[in-house]
């Protein structure tokens, strides 16, 4: 069944690109509303057949297996709105934890509860952060799961707490903050409204509207990665392009540049696990 | 960064009370760089060094949007000084070359490899000619660039010297220093100067 449901998904995204490719052509700078609109459709055409909820069926099963030194299953992680509270618990992310002392992100939490409840290492359990057809991450269909079950709820991102504002600051100056080869930030490609790198849409992250839609559509299955792709990836890669070097999987930067960008998609409501070319 | 740090110490610990103030305040790194700096890891090409910023990425990144117009000077003129024109005083290359290191963005991304010469990716931002549809718009439109701005000598010199150091011409400019941070080498500056100025290249047709 998911070998057909694949078939079917594949023949979708040829007839679509055909059509984006035939859009593309005739495309200027008169016709780019028209371009966005039938770009849309494509989009909606996918989502019928999104592939992220295999990831998300086998994220529930990570779930609730018991596995790691301790033999016990995640269902007791507390990841944001109490032990076991799974349904609206990503909309709360980033967040303060007492048990840690430390904000979090989901990835991060996730981290945290396989080393605190399964008896994993932290060196184990971020070995993978994200998978290739080769090696599937446990991770991104954990958080593939998690973030279904928020699906439809609006972002509410509290940012309260002296060290949720202290990582909202910190992640505030890493978006400004420009730098190596290139001179690139964050800022360079997503601080202004309408730009495109070649005939890619740029959100501009610093205007609500945006940065809301932007946030909500992550994690996405990637159609031209074959994957399931998590915010932190999203961030890394980012950097990447940016010249900078990489990123550390959960490292303190990037949760406090996730708690920059979620707060100020507060309102948005969560689209992902999405579909993204 | 740590280097200045730890320099700046050692002055201190020489200074009067009041030049301690001035120098701890200049010197000292913020909450954000303390944290970028143990959140980045050396990977390939890209190491860690490359957070480290020089004043005109420290000044853009401090005023993002505005800036008053001594800052803008101030930028424009550290740059302007920092750009180096060919020895042998020929600015144009072959507009052929410049169109594929134009169409290229590799270089300098960890996953690179250092070997290769790095491309331009002037499409990413720019429409350059009527041939190639898939370009971006954080630039503006370069397309009959020559043509209506001509071939002279003093044109040659200032496309040469934008595309070498943009924040010499515009300060914060999103455009990166091709020349001055050593992406594209003198040749390939040479050869896109041609792309935007020789009356035969597609820019200007």
């Amino acid at each position: 069944m998911h070998y057909f449901k694949r078939t079917a998904f594949a023949a979708v995204v040829a007839a679509a690109s055909l059509a984006g490719v035939l859009v593309a052509s005739t495309s200027s700078a008169q016709s780019s509303d028209a371009t966005v609109k039938e770009i849309e459709k494509y989009r909606a055409a996918l989502g019928d057949g999104n592939p992220a909820e295999l990831w998300e069926a086998r994220g529930e099963d990570m779930w609730k297996q018991k596995r790691g030194p301790n033999t016990a299953s995640m269902e007791q992680c507390d990841i944001g709105m109490g032990p076991g509270k799974v349904k609206g618990a990503y909309t709360v992310l980033p967040k303060y934890f007492e048990d840690t002392d430390k904000v979090e992100d989901l990835e991060s939490r996730l981290v945290s509860c396989m080393v605190m409840l399964q008896g994993y290492t932290y060196e184990e359990a971020k070995k993978t952060p994200f998978g290739s057809p080769e090696k599937k991450a446990d991770m991104e269909a954990l958080v593939a799961y998690i973030t279904a079950e928020s699906r439809g709820l609006k972002m509410n991102v509290a940012g309260t707490h002296p060290k949720e504002k202290e990582a909202y600051e910190i992640g505030k100056a890493m978006f400004f903050h420009r730098g190596g080869p290139h001179d690139f930030g964050c800022v360079t490609c997503h601080g202004a409204d309408n730009q495109r790198i070649r005939l890619q849409d740029l959100p501009n992250l610093t205007k609500q509207a945006q940065a809301q839609k932007a946030y909500t559509s992550w994690p996405a299955y990637r159609v031209s990665q074959g994957e399931v792709r998590s915010f932190q990836w999203r961030l890394f890669d980012c950097f990447r392009q940016q010249r900078f070097p990489e990123l550390e999987f959960t490292s303190q930067g990037s949760i406090a540049l996730t708690m920059y960008l979620a707060k100020n998609a507060n309102g948005g409501v969560l689209t992902a696990p999405s579909i993204k070319r | 960064m740590k280097n200045i740090y730890f320099a700046s110490m050692a002055v201190i610990a020489l200074s009067s009370a009041a030049q301690v103030c001035v120098a701890a305040d200049e010197a000292k790194p913020t909450a954000a760089e303390l944290v970028m700096k143990a959140s980045f890891k050396d990977r390939g090409q890209a190491r860690v060094d490359r957070l480290e910023q020089d004043e005109t990425q420290r000044l853009c990144s401090q005023y993002p949007v505005k800036r008053p117009k001594d800052v803008e000077k101030k930028i424009q003129d550290i740059n302007m000084r920092l750009v180096k024109y060919p020895v042998d005083g020929k600015l144009l290359g072959d507009w052929k070359e410049g169109e594929k290191i134009a169409q290229s963005g590799v270089g300098k991304q960890f996953s690179d490899n250092p070997a290769q010469p790095s491309g331009g990716n002037c499409y990413a931002c720019h429409q350059l000619t009527k041939q190639e549809i898939s370009y971006g718009n954080i630039g503006p439109s370069l397309y009959n660039f020559g043509k209506q701005r001509g071939n002279t000598e003093a044109i040659q010199k200032y496309t040469f010297g934008k595309i070498y150091n943009a924040e010499a011409y515009a300060a914060c400019s999103n455009m990166p220093r091709f020349g001055h941070n050593g992406i594209l080498t003198e040749e390939q500056i040479k050869h896109v100067t041609a792309l935007l100025l020789d009356p035969e290249s597609p820019v200007n047709k």
